[in-house]
């Protein structure tokens, strides 16, 4: 692997204790925010070309949280998702042709065109489901964690949510049961600003509406950069520790943006003028790469990944265009256990 | 037609209670709201009301008489023009743990008759009532019963499925410590500890959430709602969570839950507390709607929901709680899911009903055996999947039907039983079908006006015989 010649202090940075986190891991953490951002807008392209037809809800800017958390988790760890889903489903591992093709309603999509972008589901990878109720997947994480110490498994569920998402009901009643009960449960809002189109400030008693609301549930006031995916790894796993270790959920607000509108259809001309520049200049995979360097990766190492990803990106954008529309007969199938909607003599 | 008065409850746990004193005598007037009676247990004196007026005809449980059971007729009250002489004819025995809901609408309701049309009398109709052949029985033949209220079946149910599997937990608002609001998990924490009875803060959709997010890592729930009606609070987990999640996944993962708890109005508690559910949540596609009558499908239908891989909407009723029912003394009494039973065979018209319509539907029948039409009843059960085969067969034999249901008539389960008849037996109709309803307001809270919201027995046979052109 060819490299710049490192700085002493970039190498002692390098090799010190202090750094955690690592090469081998931070190459991976590079690679999935660019795959989560090309992924992206491959399928903000797709929509322009009229191939993604559908809603969707893209994260273009907020990508180091998906990614941090993502290589945080372990096999059996599981990711309940929101309508803004498609990065946290990448994170688990799950294909972009899978995803591309949910997206473009395609037979070779994760739930064969069943689901769509909102509901993006991978068992196999840990992600149960994203929903696309506002707030209705916090008690339904809860319930999986309560699976787990139920069964003294070991895995933790992982929970993300926006900012909008902390004024309603279902945030306070999950808080406060996975408090009650020491739930292996790990609470991550992503506040990205806006609840929708509307300033989440103008419309919340608090200046950060999942921490400044912590206290409420005897938990730790936990606000951080949710751009910068070092600081979200290190967050994600000292939340698991203490899930893991049997001492209850951890409730973490990481502070990002959102580089597009709220949903396809939105042009976010309510932001100020300069506020997205000024994030822009925060864009967590602008960042990162800077990290990369500082720690003595060469472009060229950087670009590869970029390349490869990419390649992916193409791969899948091919396959799934070449795909069928999902086969009109299972319009009927899985409506019930047995696999069929029968059960109706 | 004479109206029995009831034993009250003074809560929704009690069983039996003490007549202390009659305030009225055998001959009084009685006006609606006239405190006729007190009662007393350990814990409370209350005093009875009249729902009705008329003239106290009979005192059938004398003043000082110890543990007579809820729901036991203790006097017989006499509307205008009647005599003690009709009490007999209207059959009440005091063998009564069975009879619930009063026979007859107010006064003001039977003077509100439209006046009937001239009526043909079908030859079908004008034979006497002949034998039919016997349902087929839901266990064998010969096989033990033990007598127990439907309570006791549903914790039997639940006890019976947590012991043949771990995974098998129940929670809810005041399940664990206090035994159930309505004491149905009485005795489960002491067998299965606090691991698998969990008391819940008061937070329908926060509990609901959580039993579904159990339920997908492969856990089978059941959840208690303390009513159904707090169940609204609930139902985007119900409906947006539990039911839709197999199909929005592609079948990756489904959900085996039991949402269970006391569905329907009650007794004096309100328009919030006294809606019924059965159509509601009938109308979506991915859940089952099971509501029993008798203890025996009580237990038998819950076990069957709790081992059923999707999610199961298990309405129950608090009136029928402290009805007691022969059950088969099975060590795994199983009843299907999707199958009515034909209660009562006949073949002058159909009477179709569930939980509670059961108890107004099989009154009518016995009033309309005494006017020669002879009736079947079908209890349904299962609401979904419904049983439309059960349904039909016996409509292709008598021709005519009706429904009995509490709920609401606009998109009811009656409106969707009256549209499959329509669609499968249209031929074989001699009438039009007619749904015997709970009427069209929220409920109300005066037990006289709560009594006309209601279906009546009066109104069931009207209905019936109406259909049947008499």
């Amino acid at each position: 692997m060819a490299r710049k010649p490192a700085a002493m202090d970039d190498a002692a940075q390098r090799n010190s204790p202090n750094d955690d986190i690592g090469e081998a891991l931070r190459l991976k953490l590079y690679r999935m925010q660019v795959e989560l951002r090309e992924a992206e807008q491959r399928a903000f392209d797709l929509f322009l070309q009229n191939l993604v037809k559908g809603t969707s809800h893209l994260s273009l800017g907020q990508e180091a949280i998906a990614a941090g958390f993502g290589v945080a988790m372990k096999p059996g760890d599981l990711s309940f998702c929101t309508y803004r889903g498609h990065a946290h489903t990448l994170a688990r591992g799950v294909p972009v042709e899978k995803v591309l093709g949910e997206l473009m309603q395609r037979d070779n999509g994760l739930m064969r065109g069943k689901g769509g972008s909102m509901h993006l589901t991978s068992v196999e990878h840990g992600v149960m489901g994203s929903y696309a109720i506002i707030g209705a997947h916090l008690p339904i994480a809860c319930g999986a964690a309560w699976r787990a110490q139920y069964k003294g498994d070991k895995d933790v569920s992982v929970c993300f949510f926006g900012d909008g998402t902390t004024n309603i009901g279902a945030f306070h009643e999950a808080l406060n049961f996975a408090v009650v009960w020491k739930l292996p449960v790990v609470f991550v809002c992503e506040n990205n600003l806006y609840m929708e189109y509307t300033p989440i400030g103008d419309v919340t008693a608090v200046e950060h509406p999942a921490a400044d609301r912590a206290s409420a549930y005897g938990l730790p006031r936990i606000v951080i950069d949710g751009n910068d995916a070092d600081e979200v790894y290190r967050a994600a796993m000292k939340a698991f520790e203490i899930a893991r270790a049997g001492n209850g959920p951890s409730l973490i607000e990481c502070m990002t943006y959102r580089h597009s509108g709220h949903s396809r259809a939105d042009p976010a001309k309510y932001r100020p003028e300069g506020e997205l520049e000024k994030w822009k200049e925060r864009d967590p995979i602008k960042i990162y790469r800077e990290r990369l360097k500082q720690f003595g990766v060469g472009d060229d190492v950087i670009e590869k990944i970029n390349a490869e990803v990419m390649q992916v990106v193409n791969d899948a954008t091919e396959a799934c265009k070449a795909a069928p529309m999902p086969s009109l007969d299972i319009l009927t199938t899985d409506v019930y256990a047995d696999g069929g909607w029968a059960w109706r003599n | 037609m004479p109206i029995e008065v009831l034993m009250p409850a003074l809560s929704p746990t009690m069983e039996k209670g003490n007549l202390a004193k009659w305030l009225k005598h055998e001959g009084d007037a009685i006006k609606a709201g006239d405190v006729i009676a007190e009662i007393e247990t350990d814990k409370a004196t209350m005093e009875v009301e009249a729902v009705d007026e008329g003239t106290l005809g009979k005192i059938l449980v004398p003043e000082g008489t110890n543990d007579v059971a809820v729901n036991t007729p203790i006097a017989v009250i006499l509307a205008d023009g009647e005599s003690a002489g009709d009490i007999k004819e209207s059959g009440s025995q005091p063998a009564a743990a069975e009879k619930v809901a009063e026979s007859a609408p107010p006064a003001a309701a039977e003077n509100q008759k439209v006046p009937a049309e001239p009526k043909q009398a079908p030859s079908a109709v004008a034979q006497p009532p002949q034998p039919e052949q016997a349902p087929e029985p839901d266990f064998a033949e010969g096989t033990e019963m033990v007598t127990m209220t439907v309570r006791e079946a549903l914790r039997d149910a639940m006890a019976e499925e947590m012991r043949r599997d771990g995974d098998v937990f129940v929670m809810g608002e005041e399940v664990a410590e206090y035994q159930g609001a309505y004491k149905v998990t009485q005795g489960l924490l002491q067998e299965f500890g606090a691991k698998r009875v969990i008391d819940t803060p008061i937070t329908e959709h926060g509990f609901a959430g959580l039993g579904v997010g159990a339920a997908l890592g492969g856990l089978k729930p059941i959840v208690e709602f303390m009513t159904f009606n707090f169940a609204m609070q609930a139902i985007d987990q119900i409906i947006n969570s539990a039911a839709k999640t197999l199909y929005m996944s592609g079948g990756q993962m489904g959900c085996q839950i039991v949402f269970r708890g006391p569905n329907g109005p009650a007794a004096r508690v309100g328009a919030q507390h006294s809606q019924d559910y059965s159509s509601w949540y009938s109308h979506v596609p991915g859940l089952i709607v099971v509501s029993p009558y008798t203890a025996a499908d009580a237990k038998g239908l819950l076990k069957s929901a709790i081992r059923n891989r999707n999610p199961v909407i298990f309405l129950e009723n608090e009136i029928l709680y402290g009805q007691s029912f022969p059950v088969p003394k099975l060590d795994d009494y199983l009843v299907p899911i999707g199958k009515a039973k034909v209660v009562r065979p006949g073949n002058h018209v159909t009477l179709v009903a569930w939980s509670m319509g059961m108890s107004y539907a099989l009154k009518a029948a016995e009033e309309l055996a005494k006017k020669h039409i002879n009736a079947e009843v079908i209890d349904l059960r299962t609401i979904r999947p419904m049983d439309t085969q059960t349904i039909i067969a016996s409509v292709k034999k008598t021709g005519r039907c009706v429904v009995v249901e509490e709920g609401w008539q606009q998109s009811g389960v009656g409106a969707e039983i009256a549209a499959r008849l329509m669609e499968h037996a249209f031929d074989y109709l001699d009438a039009p079908v007619l749904r015997v309803s709970g009427k069209d307001v929220p409920m109300p809270y005066a037990a006289n006006l709560e009594k006309l919201a209601l279906p009546s027995v009066a109104e069931v046979v009207e209905a019936a015989k109406s259909v049947c052109y008499r």
